[in-house]
C-alpha cells in the first residue's frame, strides 16, 4: 500500500494542440524538454527510468506548471 | 458475372455516368455467399486505399469488439488531395459499389448507419452521390441508413479524426490522439472510417470473394488500385492498375512523358522518386526500398524541363497554409521551411545557410503534430533533399538552374487563398 514500485520507464507527453508554447517546461524539467526556435517544447523521446527520481520530480514539477495543462507523465511498466 | 483476369473492376463502366441500381445488381450479379464476412474480408488481405494501407480487416474486427450501442461506418470522399481524382471518378462510375462496400462493412460490425461525407466544393460527386442514395431509397433496398454529409474541402479535413471532429462539431480540425489504435466516436457511438476505394473493394470481395480478389495483384498488396496520374501528361487520368504493374507501363497507359526528370507519389505528403527507378513494381514493398510509398494514388511525374527545387517550394508553401494551425511546430515550422526553400530557389547570398537551416528544422518538427500534416510535409522536403540533390547544391551555390527560370510547372498547386490569420483563442 502505497508505494510504488520504481520499476519501468515513463515519458513526458505533450498534447500539441493545448501547447501554446509558455516555456515554462523547459524552466522546470531542464533535462527532458528542450525548445524549438518558436518557443514550442522538444521533449526527449527516449524513456525515462522510473529511478531517475530527480528527473520524475521535475516532470512533475513540469505537469504542474503546465498553464496549458498539455503535459502528463506516461507510465510504462515492465514486463 | 465478372470475370477473374479483367481489370476494370472498381471502374467497370464509363466514367461519367454512373451505373443506376438496376444495372448495378446485374453488372455485378453474383451467387457466391461468404460464411463470414469478416473471415473474407481477413483472407482477401484487402489494405485501406486513402493513403496510410492499414489492413481494413483488423480495423473492421477492432470495431466489432466494440460495446457501442449504435456504430456509425463513415465513409470518407473528402479526396484532400488536390491532384487526386480517383475518389470522385469512383462515385461517378460506380456510385452503389460503394455504397454497397460501406452497407457490408455495417453488417460486419453491426451498424445501423452510414454516413457518406463527400467534399462540398466537388458539386458533381455530391450529385452522384444523391442520386444514387435516391436510386436505392426508391427501390427499397434492405441495409442500412444512409446520410449524404457535405464537409468543406481542405487539406486536413480528410484526415480521419478532422472528418469525425467536423460531423460531431463541424470544426474540421484533427484532434489529438495519444493512443493508438484509437476509436474515434460521433457522440458515443464508435465509428469506422473507410476510403471510398476501400469500400467499393469490400463490395467487390463481397460479392466475389477473397480468393477472386487476390486473382489480381501481389501477395502483400491484393486487388487493383486506381492512380491519378497528372503533371507531365497529355491530360490527367485516372487508370485502375495492378500493384504489380512497374512505374513505367503505367506512365505508357496515362500517355505521360516516356523519360520524366522524377516522379512524386502518394500526394503531397508523398515522396519524390527519381526516374532511374521506374522499373519498380507499382505496390508498397517494392516501393519501400526508395523511400516512397503508393499513399493515396497520385504519380505526378516531372518533366526534364521542370525544377524539382521550385516545384517542392510550391508544394510546401501551399501545404504551410494547409494547416490547421493547432500545434506550432506545424504552425510556424511549415512556413520556415517554405521560407527556407524559397531562399534555396531563388539562389540568395544566404542559400547554403538556408539549405543546413532546412535539414535541420526537417528534424525539429518531424513526429511533433497531433496529426501527420507536418510529417508528410517533412518526409516530401526530406525527398526532395535526396532525389534533387545535386540541384539543392548548384541552387545553394547561387547558380540555379534553367528550368526554375522557364515558369513551366508541373505540380499543380491550388491558388494560394488569403493567408488565414493566426487564432490563438
Amino acid at each position: 500500500m502505497g508505494v510504488r514500485r520504481r520499476t519501468g520507464v515513463f515519458y513526458l507527453r505533450v498534447n500539441p494542440i493545448l501547447c501554446d508554447g509558455f516555456g515554462h517546461c523547459h524552466e522546470l524539467a531542464p533535462e527532458l524538454v528542450t525548445m524549438d526556435e518558436w518557443g514550442y517544447p522538444i521533449i526527449k523521446r527516449e524513456p525515462t527510468p522510473l529511478s531517475d527520481l530527480a528527473a520524475l520530480e521535475s516532470a512533475r514539477y513540469a505537469v504542474r506548471g503546465c498553464p496549458r495543462q498539455a503535459l502528463r507523465i506516461e507510465r510504462v511498466s515492465e514486463n | 458475372m465478372m470475370l477473374a483476369q479483367e481489370l476494370p473492376r472498381l471502374l467497370y463502366g464509363k466514367p461519367g455516368t454512373p451505373l443506376t441500381f438496376g444495372q448495378y445488381q446485374s453488372t455485378f450479379a453474383t451467387s457466391y455467399k461468404a460464411a463470414s464476412l469478416l473471415d473474407e474480408l481477413e483472407a482477401s488481405g484487402l489494405t485501406g486505399r486513402g493513403g496510410a494501407a492499414f489492413p481494413t480487416a483488423r480495423k473492421a474486427r477492432l470495431l466489432r469488439e466494440q460495446r457501442s450501442h449504435n456504430k456509425v461506418v463513415v465513409v470518407n470522399a473528402m479526396e484532400g488531395e488536390p491532384v487526386s481524382y480517383k475518389d470522385s471518378t469512383l462515385l461517378s462510375t460506380n456510385p452503389h459499389l460503394v455504397l454497397d462496400g460501406a452497407a457490408i462493412l455495417a453488417s460486419i460490425i453491426g451498424a445501423k448507419d452510414v454516413i457518406v461525407c463527400v467534399s462540398r466544393d466537388n458539386p458533381n460527386a455530391v450529385g452522384n452521390v444523391q442520386r444514387a442514395l435516391d436510386e436505392r431509397a426508391r427501390a427499397g433496398a434492405r441495409g442500412p441508413q444512409f446520410k449524404l454529409e457535405t464537409a468543406p474541402w481542405r487539406y486536413v479535413a480528410g484526415e480521419e479524426s478532422a472528418l469525425v471532429h467536423w460531423l460531431n462539431d463541424n470544426e474540421s480540425l484533427p484532434q489529438y490522439r495519444p493512443q493508438r489504435p484509437s476509436i474515434l466516436k460521433i457522440r458515443h457511438h464508435a465509428v469506422l472510417l473507410d476510403n471510398v476505394e476501400t469500400c467499393a473493394n469490400v463490395a467487390l470481395i463481397g460479392r466475389f470473394g477473397a480468393a477472386w480478389f487476390r486473382t489480381l495483384g501481389t501477395k502483400v498488396s491484393p486487388g487493383s488500385v486506381l492512380v491519378t496520374v497528372t503533371g507531365a501528361v497529355e491530360r490527367p487520368k485516372v487508370l485502375e492498375v495492378v500493384p504489380s504493374m512497374t512505374l513505367r507501363t503505367i506512365l505508357n497507359f496515362a500517355d505521360a512523358d516516356p523519360d520524366p526528370q522524377a516522379l512524386l507519389l502518394g500526394g503531397y505528403g508523398g515522396s519524390w522518386l527519381d526516374a532511374a527507378h521506374l522499373d519498380t513494381p507499382y505496390d508498397n514493398e517494392s516501393l519501400a526500398q526508395w523511400g516512397a510509398t503508393v499513399g493515396a494514388g497520385i504519380i505526378v511525374a516531372l518533366g526534364r524541363d521542370g525544377c524539382g527545387v521550385v516545384e517542392t517550394q510550391r508544394v510546401v508553401k501551399w501545404m504551410a497554409n494547409e494547416s490547421a494551425r493547432q500545434c506550432g511546430p506545424c504552425a510556424f515550422g511549415l512556413p520556415a521551411l517554405s521560407d527556407d526553400l524559397a531562399k534555396v530557389g531563388e539562389g540568395s547570398p544566404n542559400s547554403a545557410q538556408a539549405l543546413q537551416q532546412l535539414e535541420h528544422r526537417c528534424g525539429v518538427i518531424d513526429g511533433r503534430g497531433a496529426c501527420r500534416h507536418p510529417d508528410g510535409v517533412v518526409r516530401f522536403v526530406r525527398s526532395a533533399l535526396r532525389v534533387f540533390a545535386g540541384d539543392f547544391q548548384s541552387h545553394a551555390r547561387g547558380a540555379p538552374c534553367g528550368a526554375s527560370h522557364s515558369g513551366k510547372y508541373f505540380v499543380a498547386v491550388p491558388r494560394l487563398e488569403k493567408e488565414r490569420e493566426l487564432v490563438w483563442e
